[in-house]
């Protein structure tokens, strides 16, 4: 049996008021979503040691010695969520292009760009999105002066100075419409200078001294300079993840052919709007796919059979799919699209998911695309502490985290919008300016 | 879209296709020039003379939505969100000749309705979008499909959304059958001061905007503060490029339309004569603002010119003024959680709504998306929530209420639509759980009584001429 030490309250409340470091923390009365896809389990434990999950299941039958203890209360404990793909931290506001780092339409620079020194742990997105219950993240710049976007990084959202849990985690190029454009204008261009670049990139990464590399460019535009290039290696090696930005059926298609001349390409589909009309060729190629959870309209012509059940489809047809974080308003919303994927299971004709799946398409799935399997997304021994307490079902519209904890360590969840919640409680000034108070 | 940055990752196209787009339209434009020859032969002539126009008063671009037919229905043994803010329990909801019949509580079916058992379902009244731009920002959202701003001086009150409305954007079937969603308000989009007049429809599918337009709707005036309008024209060298050019332009305008209406007999300008309706108080202001103070300027303008602004939409910083908006009766229409995108969106926080209601201010949650239009439900849904969340005691009838008829009274349509009182139209949603949940859906919408979508019917679902023939077509979207 557990060591029932929840009813020593004044224990309890001495360990709770020093929560600033990675402690040992035991969670216990959960309702626990391990997040890889099964449904809730009542009364369960979560056991964190050392910044790492150690334990996290039934209560029943185990044993723990208890240095800091929270008592969830019958509340929903689940894994931090896993935001992909997102430019969090590199943008403060939208519109104000000086706080905007997302494009680089002006730099020389495509491919080789790196978003791990640029991530600001500060910004309010960052905090404002870990009250959320966003725990990490994928976060990449966007195609802009290229068909490639540059080198995106796996972030957490931890109040602490080092953002970084991995750099240069994945590569991004827009195949679909956008890269077409940006590639001169037509599909044709944007394939050849794809391939183009990536076999400068073969070249180089087999040859031994000065690298030979000449720029790829047209007028005074250098489309792939020698450093694009060398960025460029370990996607053709597949030692780093290719994100394709994509939609249309026919594309995907292409895409996936892609492989035949590049076979160590370790590619991710991004977008993929229309993947429920190839599943079965996305499924055999193996290919995980990174989907806009409620996007149901011809936008586009490259979207024109866009439909909420695009993700059930191709999760029934054996794809491993993630919810999007970058179609939607913010990635605050993640929860709603997986609820809403719930939602079309009792819909007729629509395909969605199942609580679980939806759960895990917010959460062990897009970690696992990223390279975190089994360390991110998922509560169960060595995964890395990122816990929620959440005041009601996670995935029902309003639900808000009690408690964050990312490697461990409880996490602070005031930010500028809880701040100016709390000065405009009322709006009383008879003694003093609002300004003051605060 | 009017103000959003939509989609930030990818959607936006590069430069290069921008520098294509611009000579395709200096082509267009020079194959249009060629057409003008028959111009003043059209243009409305002064009383007496051979040719005369209808007047506005005569009110052209009729309406032509007609009803289509529809079972008197009664739905049974269902929970109801009326409206007006009441929720009612195991209660039957009756229509029949396109009306709402009654709600009743306990009491036998009458004979005569084809029954629905509504157990364990909820009905609303029609889901109603105070802010959309659906059909005048398209689906596909192509240039040739950019219809929403005219953005070619700051102040275009002449323009009417109901001419650039394309009745065959896809975007309407999904607001119905995902959303529920049986009335909207098409304004023209942020880029100007005076953007034009809005437009109120049916969510029903037609071959015309005509047999859309809302039967008796007032039109209104969209109008817009703050960083879009000066952004537009300041890059052009041209007033306004600040806050306080916003203004005299804004103020200048409305002098000259007051000087217009004083005249008698003066010879038809469109856009005074929509101004002139404001005056009057036949046409109803619209403004876009999201900030406290500029908001507390507006309805101050609005008292130095004599009108009253009935709505701020996208009005993120409200909640710092809901006092003021409570004293001048003016609504906000708001999004749920729209955070950042802009320097006057940095400021927004999700307990707007709630803080609102608290100070006994009218809230009218809106979409200004073709994508959250279909789910205003839940954003109400949210934006309760957040005030529960700080002790905000608000009821699930109050947020129903904010995407009903409160929206209704921001349209001048509250008399007939908005509630599911006995005499208003039968616009009416049956869902399949509580609308205030995720998991819901649509499952019937009616409107005026015709069962316009029904999610066990593969065939009640509207298909847009668009997407005849296409991948996807009549699929569950």
């Amino acid at each position: 049996m557990m060591k029932r030490l929840l009813t020593t309250a004044a224990l309890a409340t001495a360990l709770l008021t020093n929560p600033a470091s990675a402690q040992d923390v035991i969670i216990s009365n959960a309702k626990l979503a391990i997040g890889d896809g099964s449904e809730p389990i009542d009364d369960a434990v979560v056991v964190i040691k050392n910044g790492e999950v150690t334990y996290a299941g039934p209560a029943q039958g185990t044993t723990f010695e208890i240095t800091q203890l929270v008592d969830a209360k019958g509340a929903y404990v689940t894994p931090g969520l896993f935001a992909t793909v997102t430019s969090l931290g590199i943008w403060d506001v939208g519109a104000v292009s000086q706080s905007n780092d997302t494009r680089a339409g002006g730099s020389p620079f495509s491919a080789a760009l790196d978003t791990a020194p640029i991530v600001n742990p500060s910004s309010q997105h960052v905090a404002i999105y870990r009250a959320a219950g966003v725990t990490r993240a994928a976060v990449t710049t966007m195609p802009s002066g290229s068909i490639f976007a540059g080198q995106g990084a796996i972030v957490d959202l931890g109040s602490d100075p080092d953002p970084i849990t991995k750099a240069r985690a994945f590569q991004m190029v827009d195949l679909g419409e956008g890269g077409a454009r940006l590639a001169g204008g037509s599909r044709a261009s944007s394939y050849v200078l794809f391939k183009a670049a990536l076999r400068e990139a073969r070249a180089l990464g087999s040859s031994r001294g000065t690298p030979q590399t000449t720029e790829i460019s047209k007028g005074d535009d250098v489309m792939l300079s020698r450093f694009d290039a060398e960025a460029l290696i370990p996607v053709v090696n597949g030692q780093q993840q290719l994100y394709v930005a994509v939609e249309r059926a026919a594309d995907i298609r292409s895409v996936l052919a892609l492989k035949s001349d590049f076979p160590r390409l370790d590619m991710v589909l991004f977008g993929a709007n229309e993947g429920w009309m190839v599943a079965s060729e996305i499924a055999a190629a193996g290919v995980p796919v990174i989907a806009d959870g409620l996007d149901d309209l011809p936008v586009s012509f490259a979207e024109l059979a866009a439909t909420q059940s695009n993700i059930g489809r191709m999760t029934n047809a054996g794809v491993r799919v993630a919810i999007s974080a970058s179609g939607l308003r913010n990635p605050r919303r993640l929860p709603q699209a997986a609820g809403n994927l719930v939602a079309l299971s009792s819909v007729p004709r629509a395909s969605g998911l199942s609580w679980g799946q939806a759960f895990a398409a917010i959460s062990s799935v897009p970690a696992e695309i990223s390279g975190m399997g089994g360390r991110a997304g998922v509560l169960s021994r060595g995964a890395m502490g990122d816990l929620v307490i959440w005041d009601g079902d996670p995935l029902e519209l309003g639900s808000v985290p009690t408690k964050v904890f990312i490697s461990g360590v409880e996490q602070p969840l005031d930010n500028h919008q809880s701040r100016l919640k709390e000065r405009y409680r009322d709006l009383d000034e008879t003694q003093l300016p609002k300004a003051y108070d605060w | 879209m009017a103000d959003t940055l939509r989609n930030l990752v990818f959607k936006q196209s590069g430069w290069r296709s921008r520098i294509v787009v611009g000579l395709s339209a200096l082509a267009l434009t020079a194959c249009a020039a060629t057409g003008s020859a028959n111009a003043s032969a059209d243009s409305a002539s002064k009383s007496g003379g051979e040719f005369a126009a209808l007047k506005e008063s005569d009110t052209p671009y009729p309406s032509t939505y007609v009803r289509y037919p529809g079972a008197a229905t009664a739905l049974v043994g269902t929970t109801v969100f009326d409206g007006t803010g009441a929720k009612i329990e195991n209660a039957t909801v009756l229509f029949r000749d396109g009306k709402v019949v009654n709600v009743l509580t306990g009491e036998a079916t009458p004979d005569g309705y084809s029954v629905i058992d509504g157990t364990g379902k909820f009905v609303t009244p029609g889901i109603i979008d105070i802010h959309s731009h659906l059909g005048d920002y398209p689906s596909p959202d192509v240039d040739a499909h950019a219809d929403g701003n005219e953005a070619t001086s700051p102040a275009t009150p002449d323009v009417w959304a109901e001419h650039s409305v394309w009745p065959q954007d896809p975007g309407f079937s999904r607001a119905l059958a995902n959303g529920g969603v049986t009335s909207l308000m098409i304004l023209p989009g942020s880029a100007n001061l005076f953007g034009g007049r809005t437009v109120t429809l049916k969510n029903v599918p037609s071959r015309t905007v005509q047999g859309m337009k809302f039967p008796g709707a007032p039109y209104g005036l969209k109008m817009a503060c703050g960083e879009n309008p000066k952004r537009v024209y300041g890059r052009r060298g041209r007033k306004p490029s600040t806050r306080m050019g916003n203004f005299a332009v804004n103020r200048q305008t409305w002098f000259d339309a007051i000087d217009y209406a004083n005249k008698d007999d003066p010879d038809r300008d469109l856009a005074k004569e929509t101004l002139v309706g404001v005056l009057k108080g036949d046409i109803m202001v619209h403004n876009h603002c999201y900030r406290a103070d500029e908001m507390a300027l507006v309805m101050d303008m609005a008292k130095e010119v004599g009108y009253k602004v009935t709505a701020f939409h996208h009005a993120v910083e409200s909640y710092k003024i809901g006092d003021l908006l409570r004293e001048n009766d003016v609504c906000s229409a708001i999004w749920a959680d729209w955070y950042g995108f802009k320097m006057e969106a940095y400021d927004a926080i999700p307990e707007n709504g709630a803080l609102l209601q608290q100070s006994g201010a009218c809230v009218v949650i809106h979409s200004d998306d073709q994508d959250d239009i279909q789910r205003l439900n839940q954003e109400a849904s949210k934006a309760r929530k957040a005030g529960l969340r700080m002790g905000i005691e608000i009821s699930e009838g109050t947020a129903i209420q904010w995407i009903t008829l409160n929206a209704a009274k921001a349209m001048g349509i509250e008399d007939v639509t908005g509630s599911l009182e006995p005499g208003k139209m039968a616009d009416v949603v049956l869902w399949n759980g509580d609308p205030l949940s995720v998991y819901s859906r649509p499952e019937k919408v009616w409107i005026d009584g015709a069962l316009m979508f029904d999610a066990m019917d593969p065939k009640r679902r509207p298909v847009s001429d668009f997407e005849l023939g296409q991948p996807g077509e009549g699929d569950v979207k």
